[in-house]
């Protein structure tokens, strides 16, 4: 299965940007585009059936379907110093939103390497790991309802 | 007294509030240090003169599931410049929960000048106090540093085993949801690094958090926190306790609660903790 090409292009382009601290300010850029859940998808309390399993920042994810049948990706971060979540939700969103769905829930959840770099303690790459294997499952019953 | 003095902590000098480290901002014989869960988070801005211990570059062994040894701790503290007389102050992010982490690798080591600044960065930050991008840079020191102590204040799998056997205390520090074993069994949703989900027999449950005002991030005083570890989970200041969590650093704030802000005698952190025990062939496990 096809890598999302935007996602591709975002990883192409971290991969330019090998110098860590160079690629930390990158990414808290990046995370400084947060935009959280639109109140028309969701309000506060979030239901525990969005909220990433693993994720100490309190992630949560949300989708929306397009008339094309693909998803727009949504996210909420309860922790306000959860940089990294931030970062990794408006990666996810920008890259996979709009996307095939099949293609999105073939998504690897290694890809937070990519961005982060290896350099991750175990329970933050679990939680990263964990925002892109939600993305990923969600988007794999989309495809499934799709083809049912 | 102090307003912390006055909490009835048993070991009170190893809090300091965030206006004592503003007070001491260009103490050369203190050296704050900022460590995060996030790893991002020290670039954005951080205690002026404040150097980073990053958890996974800095404590950790490259290639083993290990702690840094002896060789490589002196090299730390030489590269941020903290001698034998230097105090080291830690704070961090989600209510310090890696900056107690760092401060328990730190005690392998036996460097006991430390302390924790109380609320964390987040207290910090929302007191409009400053907070500098400058990473600073110290003159190296000549450190020489202890053999690291895995005997004191770190527990192995086999001697939880036997603390099980014995029916000694443990405390899991998780959320009920972990406790419970319930979020390792969410169709279709990524499992949490354990094949089995569930606790430790007997294991109390005192989610770590429930020592920290969530407020403004400081500790509890210490008859709440009395009444949480020594009243709900039953533990006394005399036991052999042993706390663990995922991976071993939510524990690590517990354990510093427990050892010195109720001058517990024995307490232990399993860092192998749940991604250990819940992947270990033939261990006992309570749901």
């Amino acid at each position: 299965m096809a890598v999302p090409a935007k996602l591709t292009d975002t990883l192409e382009t971290l991969e330019m940007v090998p110098d860590r601290s160079e690629r930390i300010q990158l990414l808290i850029d990046i995370a400084g585009r947060f935009e959280e859940v639109p109140p028309r998808l969701a309000r506060r309390p979030f239901a525990a059936e969005h909220q990433v399993p693993a994720c100490e920042s309190e992630a949560y994810v949300f989708t929306e379907p397009r008339p094309d049948g693909t998803l727009d990706f949504h996210f909420a971060v309860e922790n306000p110093q959860g940089i990294s979540a931030k970062a990794m939700a408006v990666i996810l969103g920008d890259a996979l939103s709009g996307a095939p769905s099949g293609q999105v829930a073939e998504v690897s959840q290694d890809i937070v390497y990519q961005v982060f770099g290896r350099e991750l303690s175990m329970g933050k790459s679990m939680g990263l790991m964990s925002m892109v294997g939600m993305v990923a499952a969600l988007a794999k019953k989309q495809a499934q309802a799709k083809g049912a | 007294m102090s307003e912390i003095e006055s909490r009835g902590y048993v070991r009170p000098e190893v809090l300091v509030s965030t206006e004592w480290v503003a007070n001491h901002l260009n103490d050369p014989g203190i050296r704050i240090i900022e460590s995060n869960e996030d790893p991002l988070l020290y670039a954005t801005g951080h205690v002026p003169g404040a150097v980073e211990v990053d958890w996974t570059r800095d404590l950790n062994d490259p290639l083993r599931r290990d702690y840094l040894g002896r060789e490589g701790f002196e090299a730390l503290m030489r590269r941020i410049g903290v001698t034998k007389d230097t105090t080291v102050v830690f704070y961090g992010d989600r209510n310090n929960w890696w900056a107690t982490y760092a401060f328990w690798v730190f005690q392998l080591f036996g460097h006991d000048k430390a302390k924790i600044m109380d609320g964390g960065r987040i207290k910090w930050a929302n007191e409009g106090r400053p907070l500098d991008r400058q990473t600073p840079s110290y003159p190296a020191s000549d450190y020489k540093a202890a053999e690291r102590d895995d005997q004191r204040i770190r527990a192995y799998r086999d001697q939880v085993l036997q603390h099980l056997e014995a029916k000694k205390p443990l405390v899991d520090v998780r959320s009920p949801d972990e406790y419970s074993g319930k979020k390792l069994h969410m169709p279709e949703y990524p499992n949490e690094g354990a094949l089995r989900g569930g606790h430790i027999p007997g294991a109390a449950s005192v989610p770590w958090a429930k020592a920290v005002n969530p407020d403004d991030g400081t500790f509890k005083n210490a008859e709440e926190l009395r009444a949480l570890y020594e009243g709900d989970a039953k533990i006394k200041p005399g036991d052999d306790v042993i706390v663990y969590c995922r991976i071993g650093e939510r524990s690590s704030h517990t354990w510093f609660v427990l050892t010195h802000l109720l001058g517990f005698d024995k307490v232990r952190n399993y860092d192998g903790s749940w991604t250990e025990w819940g992947n270990l062939v033939g261990v006992p496990i309570e749901r």
